[in-house]
C-alpha cells in the first residue's frame, strides 16, 4: 500500500495557514515555500493524488526537513508533518529504492555486531591515523572527514563501547525503582561517559539498573531516510527485548532514542499494525527521559556536594522539546552546586543534525549549525549542555568550525560531577 | 503558458536561481490560507525595487499578470495567482534598514517578519504595536497591503496607522516614494494611506516606514467570564465610557467556550455564557488603579469569574484559552469559514444574536470570537465538505451575516481584506459610484490590468 494512504485523513488536516514558516529551520536556510511543512504537505497531496512524479525534484524536496517538529508544534491544526515527510520518502524509497547511503545505514542500524565490529577498529585504527586534541579542550573533536563534506569534525569512538563495560543487570537497593537503560549508539560507541554518569546517577539514587545486552539501535537514521523496513524490524527486536525485563521505567538519556520509543515507533510504525501498536503503546508509557524520571525519584542536585564553578548554556534538543521537556533539565541544572545557568537565545531552535540530513545538506546544516553557535559564544558559557548525544557531535562541530572552545556537554555529565569523582 | 523569452528575460533580471518554472516550485506558489489553489507560469524572488521595477516593466509592455505575496498567509485569497501569471515573492527583502531612536520611526524592507521586526525594535525600547495573530509568520509587506489587525487595535489602532511613507513600484514600473517620515505632511494626495490595505492592486511596496512608541511600561491581563452575551457586550462599552482604554479586548462567545473548554478542560464555569480577555498597558500603578476599576465596573453585569495575573506566567495561561481556540474548532467540523466582520462594539450582542438565528436557519455549526474593542468579530463557520449541500447552504448563510453587519452599520471585513473571496459580495457594501471611483483610480495606476488583477472587484 501507498505508505501516503496511512496519513491521507492528516494531509487533509492542513489549511495552508503558513504558521509552519514560524521556526522551521529548513525553510530559515532556504527560504523558499517547498522546504517549510505547509509546502511539502501541499506536494504530498499531490504526490497522493497521482498528478505529480516521484522524480529527483520530489525527492530533493521531501529530504530538505529535519524532522524536528517544530511546525508539528506550532500547528493550529496540529497536522504530524514530521509523519508525513516521514511517508513521503519511504513512498519515494519504494517506488524508487532507496539511496546507497541510506542502504548502507540501513545494513549497519539493524546488525549490533557489524557496529561493534567496526567500532573496536575504528577505536584502534583511528589514533593511528588522526591527531589528537588536547583532552581538556572538551571538544572531543579529533578528525575531520573527507567523504562528508571534507571539512566536518566528527568525535572519537571510545576504546570499549559503555555496553561492553557493564554487566546486564546492576542490582539496586531493595524496593527502589527497577529501570531498563535504553542506551542508543551514540552514546554506546561515542560519547559513553553520558552512560557512565547516567548509571551513577541512578545508582546514587538505589535504582536497580538493567541494559539489555540485546538492545539494537532505535532506528532514527533509518526512519529519517525511509527506510521503514529497517525501522519496522529493529521497532520489533526493541520491543522483544524491552518487554523481557520487569521494570517500572524505560530509561534514555539520548533525545532521539526517547523519541523514537515513545512517539515515532506508536505513530509510523504501529499505524497500520494494531496490536504491534498496542505493545508500542505500553512500551511509550513506560518510557521516560533521565532528567524527568531523576526529578520525579526526588534527585537533588545539591545533595552531590559542590562541583567547580561552572558557567553554562542549554540546548533543546528537538525530541525534548517536543515531547514538552524543556523546563525539566533547567531546573536539575539551575540547582546544581556551582552551575550558572545562561540562557542563549533561540535556545529552543534546532542544531540543525536532522538525522541524515546533515550527511544530504551539509552546507546548509551547517549554516543552522553556525547561528547556533553564535547564540552559545553570545552568552560567554564555558559549556553548552545539552540532552541528546546526536545534538553533542553537531554542536561540537559547529563549534569547532567557528574556532570556539566551549565544551560540550550532556545534562546528566554536569549532575553527576561529584558523584563520579 | 508564458512564452520561453519571457521566462529567459525573467532570469536575466532576477537571476535563474531566484526563479523557479518546475511544476513543484509553481503548486507551492499557488496556495494560501484560504484553501484555493491557482498555478502560476512562473515564481520570482527579486532582491530589491529595481529588480521588482524591471519585472513589472517587462509585465506591463507584455500584459502578463504579476500577483505579489509575502508569506502567503491572507484569509481572502489577495496573493493567489488566479488565471496564471507571474508570483512575486517579497520575501528575500527582508531587511530593517534602520531604527530611529531620536525621531521614533523605522525603514524596513516587506519581507521582515512581523514578530522579528517587533522583537527588534523592543530591544530598544520601543513599540510596534499592531499584532496579527499572524505575527510570527506573516511578513510586514503583506500586513500593510492588506492593512492588518489585531487585538491591540482597541488601543493603538491597525496597521495603515503606524505607516508613514512608503517605496512604491507602480504596476507601470516607475518608482515611487510616499508620504515621509514627518509627523505632519499634508501637501498632495494622501498615497500611503491609500495603499495601505489595497490588497497589492496598485503597487508593489518595496520599502515600509513606520511610526514607532515608546514601550509600555507594564501590562495587565484579566479573564472576565459572564452569565450572558450581553453582559460580556455591555461590559465593553461600560470600560471604556469608565475612560479606561484597554490594550485589548477579546470576546468569545458560548460556542467557543464549549469547543475550547470540551478539549482543554480550562476549569471554566459552567455557568459561563461568554467571556472576555482584558488587558492594560502603561505606567505600572495606573494599570493596577485600571484593573481594580475594571473589576467594579463590569461586576454588576453578570460576572461569574475574574482573574487577574499576578505575573507573565499567569499572564499566559489567560492568553493560552484565546490561543486554544483555532485548535480546537476543528473538533466542530472540519472546514472552516473565518469570517471578520465589523459593527460598532455596542452593536456586538445584536449581530451576535442575528447570526444565532441565521445558524439555526440554515443548521450549520456557527463559532464566534474575535476583539470586541472593536466590533470585530471572527464569524467562523463550520462546515463538513462531505455532506451534500453544506458547502453552498454555507455560502448563503455568510452571505446572510454580511448583511447583518451591514444593517448594523458595519462592514463585511475589518481585517483579512476582500482578495478573492469577498470580491462577489462588494455590492453589498459598496455603491456603484464607490466601486466605479476605486476602479477609475486603479485603472490610471494600472492601465493595462496586470498588478494582482481579480481581487477586490467582482469581475
Amino acid at each position: 500500500m501507498d505508505p501516503l494512504k496511512r496519513v491521507e485523513k492528516d494531509l487533509k488536516k492542513c489549511v495552508k495557514c503558513g504558521a509552519c514558516r514560524a521556526n522551521c529551520p529548513a525553510f530559515s536556510a532556504y527560504q523558499r515555500e517547498p522546504a517549510v511543512a505547509r509546502g511539502k504537505v501541499a506536494l504530498a497531496q499531490h504526490l497522493l493524488a497521482k498528478d505529480i512524479e516521484l522524480d529527483d525534484q520530489t525527492y530533493l524536496t521531501m529530504s530538505k526537513c529535519l524532522l524536528c517538529g517544530s511546525c508539528v508544534e506550532k500547528c493550529p491544526n496540529e497536522v504530524p508533518t514530521d509523519e508525513i515527510v516521514i511517508a513521503a520518502r519511504e513512498a519515494l524509497a519504494e517506488q524508487r529504492g532507496l539511496a546507497t547511503f541510506h542502504k548502507a545505514v540501513g545494513r549497519v542500524i539493524r546488525n549490533r555486531k557489524l557496529m561493534n565490529m567496526g567500532a573496536a577498529m575504528a577505536a584502534v585504527l583511528g589514533p593511528l591515523f588522526f591527531r589528537r586534541v588536547p583532552a581538556n579542550s572538551g571538544l572531543r573533536l579529533r578528525f575531520p572527514l573527507p567523504f562528508v563534506g571534507g571539512k566536518r569534525h566528527i568525535p572519537e569512538l571510545a576504546r570499549k563501547p559503555f555496553m561492553s563495560r557493564h554487566p546486564e543487570i546492576i542490582q539496586g537497593e531493595p524496593g527502589k525503582p527497577r529501570i531498563i537503560y535504553f542506551v542508543g549508539c551514540m552514546t554506546n560507541f561515542v560519547y559513553t561517559e553520558v552512560g557512565e554518569a547516567a548509571l551513577a546517577l541512578f545508582r546514587h539514587l538505589g535504582c536497580t539498573v538493567i541494559i539489555p545486552k540485546d538492545q539494537q539501535c532505535c532506528g532514527l537514521p533509518g526512519m529519517s531516510g525511509g527506510d521503514l523496513a529497517t525501522v519496522k524490524a529493529l521497532a520489533e527486536r526493541n520491543l522483544a527485548v524491552l518487554e523481557k525485563y520487569e521494570a517500572d521505567y524505560i530509561m534514555t538519556a539520548c533525545a532521539t532514542c526517547g523519541g523514537a520509543l515513545h512517539k515515532l515507533y506508536p505513530a509510523v510504525v504501529g499505524k497500520k499494525h494494531p496490536e504491534l501498536l498496542k505493545r508500542l503503546q505500553a512500551v511509550a508509557e513506560k518510557t521516560i527521559d533521565a532528567a524527568v524520571l531523576l526529578q520525579k525519584l526526588g534527585f537533588n542536585p545539591e545533595a552531590t556536594g559542590a562541583g567547580e564553578a561552572i558557567r553554562i548554556t542549554y540546548h533543546d534538543p528537538c525530541h525534548l522539546r517536543n515531547r514538552a521537556i524543556t523546563r525539566q533539565p533547567r531546573e536539575l541544572l539551575q540547582a546544581a552546586p556551582g552551575v550558572q545557568l545562561v540562557e542563549m537565545e533561540g535556545a529552543d531552535k534546532c542544531c540543525g543534525l536532522g538525522g541524515t540530513f546533515n550527511v544530504y545538506h551539509y552546507d546548509t546544516s551547517l549554516r543552522i549549525n553556525a547561528g547556533k553557535s553564535e547564540a552559545i559564544r553570545c552568552t560567554g558559557a564555558d559549556a553548552v549542555v545539552t540532552g541528546c548525544p546526536g545534538c553533542m557531535m553537531q554542536l561540537s562541530d559547529g563549534l569547532k568550525q567557528g574556532g570556539a572552545r566551549t565544551r560540550v556537554l550532556h545534562t546528566l555529565e554536569i549532575l553527576a560531577r561529584k558523584l563520579r569523582q | 503558458m508564458l512564452e520561453p523569452r519571457i521566462i529567459e528575460k525573467l532570469k536575466q533580471i532576477i537571476g535563474a536561481d531566484n526563479t523557479a518554472t518546475e511544476r513543484q516550485d509553481l503548486l507551492c506558489y499557488g496556495y494560501d490560507a484560504t484553501q484555493m489553489e491557482f498555478l502560476p507560469d512562473v515564481v520570482v524572488h527579486p532582491a530589491n525595487a529595481d529588480e521588482v521595477s524591471q519585472v513589472l516593466k517587462l509585465a506591463n509592455a507584455e500584459k502578463i499578470p504579476v500577483f505579489p505575496r509575502g508569506a502567503g498567509s491572507g484569509f481572502s485569497g489577495g496573493a493567489l495567482p488566479k488565471g496564471g501569471g507571474i508570483v512575486l515573492v517579497t520575501t528575500r527583502m527582508n531587511r530593517i534598514i534602520r531604527i530611529d531612536t531620536d525621531n521614533l520611526v523605522a525603514e524596513v524592507e516587506p519581507g521582515v517578519v512581523t514578530e522579528q521586526f517587533q522583537e527588534a525594535v523592543e530591544k530598544l525600547g520601543l513599540f510596534y504595536p499592531p499584532d496579527p495573530a499572524s505575527l510570527k509568520f506573516s511578513t510586514l509587506g503583506g500586513n500593510v497591503a492588506e492593512c492588518a489587525g489585531g487585538p491591540r487595535a482597541v488601543k493603538y489602532g491597525v496597521t495603515k496607522d503606524f505607516v508613514m511613507g512608503l517605496e512604491l513600484v507602480l504596476p507601470t514600473g516607475e518608482i515611487i516614494r510616499t508620504g515621509g517620515e514627518t509627523v505632519k505632511g499634508v501637501v498632495g494626495y494622501d498615497l500611503t494611506k491609500l495603499v495601505c490595505g489595497s490588497e497589492g492592486t496598485l503597487g508593489v511596496i518595496t520599502r515600509i516606514i513606520f511610526k514607532l512608541l515608546p514601550y509600555p511600561d507594564a501590562k495587565k491581563t484579566m479573564l472576565a467570564v459572564f452569565d450572558s452575551i450581553d453582559g460580556a457586550a455591555t461590559a465593553v462599552s461600560t470600560i471604556i465610557k469608565g475612560k479606561i482604554i484597554p490594550t485589548t479586548l477579546e470576546f468569545m462567545d458560548h460556542a467557543t467556550i464549549q469547543c475550547v473548554d470540551r478539549r482543554f478542560n480550562l476549569g471554566l464555569p459552567a455557568e459561563g455564557r461568554a467571556l472576555l480577555i482584558i488587558e492594560v498597558d502603561g505606567d505600572r500603578d495606573l494599570i493596577e488603579k485600571q484593573a481594580g476599576q475594571i473589576h467594579d465596573l463590569i461586576k454588576p453585569l453578570g460576572l461569574v469569574q475574574f482573574r487577574v495575573a499576578r505575573d507573565a506566567a499567569e499572564s499566559e495561561q489567560l492568553w493560552k484559552v484565546r490561543r486554544l481556540v483555532s485548535p480546537s474548532l476543528r473538533d466542530v467540523n472540519p472546514t472552516k469559514y473565518n469570517e471578520d466582520i465589523v459593527v460598532p462594539r455596542s452593536k456586538v450582542p445584536d449581530v451576535i444574536r442575528r447570526i444565532e438565528k441565521i445558524q439555526q436557519r440554515y443548521d450549520i455549526p456557527i463559532v464566534n470570537f474575535g476583539h470586541a474593542g472593536d466590533g470585530n468579530i471572527h464569524v467562523n463557520v463550520m462546515i463538513d465538505k462531505e455532506i451534500p449541500g453544506m458547502e453552498e447552504k454555507a455560502h448563503e448563510a455568510i452571505k446572510e451575516i454580511f448583511q447583518a453587519a451591514l444593517d448594523l452599520g458595519g462592514t463585511m471585513s475589518g481585517e483579512h481584506g476582500v482578495g478573492l473571496s469577498k470580491a462577489p459580495y462588494i455590492p453589498l457594501e459598496l455603491s456603484p459610484v464607490q466601486i466605479a471611483t476605486m476602479k477609475a483610480i486603479k485603472g490610471a495606476l494600472d492601465p493595462n490590468n496586470i498588478l494582482n488583477p481579480g481581487k477586490m472587484f467582482p469581475e
